[in-house]
């Protein structure tokens, strides 16, 4: 599903971020990518969504090349990842449902599918009290189950997730990744890049350890590694 | 598909209320720049009339050798006649010569102290061609033919007046140009500035919806139609104001200066509308689009 051959970055400044990274996660799959600051985490996230270009190597999401996309056909391709950002990333004028609603608008869904969808989604968040609420009315765990249910109404096959419990406490923390566990055995292939080494060894799923721009570690069911 | 549409343009609108002010002052100084423009208009265009009401009446006078038929007469004027600068010719002939010449010496009628020459025409030699130009930048290449031509005596033509005539259109044309360059310049930075802010406010919504995957044009449309709206509502007051005012200026004026009244002719509501409308909206529209769609190409991408 997501395969990095080879993979290397190197910025204009000089900074080399990835330098050959080879990656093959499957369709299904739960995955942690672990590392430090600076160790190429996010510069991987980042590639993954074609935010950047690799210096070289090739990234592969279901079988398509995607250094060899068109522009135009970039979108289409975002539309198959879900993204979850660590600061929820929610438009504060809007209210749950709305922020929901907004990504089936960008799809242009129809507003019957909408109504359809958008109540689904918050009751699988947990969140169908809520759906009046504006951002600023709602804890750092909710406003991350909204940007979850956001990433989810489409019905992505891959969610990405960026430090998502990095502004929750350990409970909320806890809570968001039980529910990615969740998204994740209704076949969806969660990756989720984090520091947080308590989060992840709890949750004994397979972990990719980078550092330096390099993978040094892969192991299946929990940590094996320092980072 | 249409759903898209209604959403791209409704949030077109929101953008607009959501920048109230930079909107209002880019619709002021559109507005304000397309008053102008129209005004100019109004007034070129006028004087365009008048000038071309004017060269209709300036003519190129063609005469003949001694000794040339009518029939050869007629043949050079069906020859000029057939000529692309040349709006209409007149045949004046030695007799009606002589019926003008005394018309104009003696307007009253008393002419009685002439006719004793009717028998024996003194004009009997006049035969003239009257040419009408339909552009008068082309009168020396037209004289120059002319006199290429056999049988012909003279030809007088008045080249003061030509030239000042196609001088002072073009350069009313150069002046006018050059100032509605420069507004529409204006104009666009403008608009490029309200959309510019409206990207700044909405920064996190342009970023969410790239994650989300949406396209450039979804992204950009509403941008572009608060742009082409601005525009067009730039464009519009300007235009009713003109409407209404038009027709009243011009009244003012011959009600006013009733001595020109031979000399200014007006063209009416409709001539000078049936043009403004469309080009000014089109103007607008253009603003709009161009204004917006340039800070987009370089500040929006996927």
């Amino acid at each position: 599903m997501i395969v990095l051959d080879n993979v290397c970055k190197t910025y204009n400044t000089g900074v080399s971020a990835l330098n050959g990274v080879n990656l093959r996660i499957r369709k299904g799959e739960f995955v942690f990518i672990v590392g430090t600051s600076g160790s190429g985490k996010t510069t991987l996230f980042k590639l993954l969504l074609k935010e950047l270009e690799p210096t070289s190597g090739k990234i592969y999401i279901n079988n398509k090349n995607i250094g060899r996309l068109r522009r135009r056909k970039i979108s289409k391709m975002r539309r198959g990842i879900g993204v979850v950002f660590q600061d929820f990333r929610l438009l504060k004028d809007r209210n749950v449902y709305e922020n929901i609603a907004f990504a089936q608008r960008v799809m242009g869904k129809s507003a019957k599918v909408i109504r359809e969808t958008v109540p689904q989604m918050l009751t699988l968040v947990g969140l169908s009290d809520k759906a009046e609420s504006f951002p600023n009315e709602l804890s750092g765990g909710e406003q991350q189950r909204v940007s979850l249910a956001r990433a989810l109404v489409n019905n992505p096959p891959i969610l990405l997730a960026d430090e998502p419990t990095g502004n929750l406490d350990p409970d909320n923390a806890w809570e968001i990744m039980k529910l990615l566990e969740d998204i994740n055995k209704r076949g969806t292939t969660v990756v989720v890049v984090t520091h947080n080494r308590e989060i992840v060894e709890r949750m004994k799923k397979r972990v990719i350890t980078i550092d330096k721009g390099v993978v040094v570690n892969d192991e299946k069911g929990g940590i094996a590694n320092d980072w | 598909m249409i759903g898209k549409m209604f959403y791209t343009i409704r949030q077109g609108f929101k953008n607009i209320i959501r920048n109230g002010l930079f909107s209002l002052a880019s619709v002021g100084t559109i507005t304000a720049c397309l008053f102008m423009f129209g005004i100019f208009y109004c007034i070129v265009a006028n004087f365009q009339y008048m000038l071309r009401e004017a060269e209709s009446n300036v003519g190129v006078t063609v005469f003949f050798d001694e000794g040339v038929s009518e029939s050869q007469m007629l043949d050079i004027q069906k020859l000029l006649d057939a000529r692309d600068e040349v709006s209409s010719t007149n045949y004046i002939s030695p007799e009606e010569a002589w019926e003008i010449m005394k018309e104009q010496y003696f307007p009253d009628g008393d002419s009685g102290i002439l006719s004793g020459l009717d028998e024996d025409n003194p004009l009997a030699d006049s035969a003239s061609v009257q040419v009408y130009l339909k552009d008068t930048s082309r009168q020396t290449e037209l004289v120059s033919y002319i006199e290429s031509l056999d049988g012909v005596r003279e030809v007088r033509a008045s080249d003061i007046v030509a030239d000042s005539f196609t001088n002072f259109s073009r350069l009313i044309g150069y002046i006018s140009l050059g100032v509605i360059l420069i507004l529409v310049f204006v104009a666009i930075f403008l608009i490029s500035n309200t959309v510019m802010i409206g990207i700044t406010v909405r920064k996190d919504e342009i970023a969410i919806m790239k994650y989300i995957g949406a396209t450039d044009l979804f992204v950009r449309g509403p941008f572009i139609i608060e742009g082409m709206t601005i525009g067009l509502i730039g464009s519009a007051i300007p235009v009713i104001i003109l409407r209404i005012l038009y027709p009243k200026v011009v009244e003012f004026v011959l009600g006013h200066f009733s001595i020109l009244n031979r000399l200014l002719t007006f063209l009416d509501v409709n001539s000078i509308f049936n043009v403004l409308i469309p080009v000014s909206l089109g103007i607008g529209l253009g603003i709009g689009f161009i204004g917006s769609y340039l800070t987009l190409r370089k500040h929006v991408r996927v």
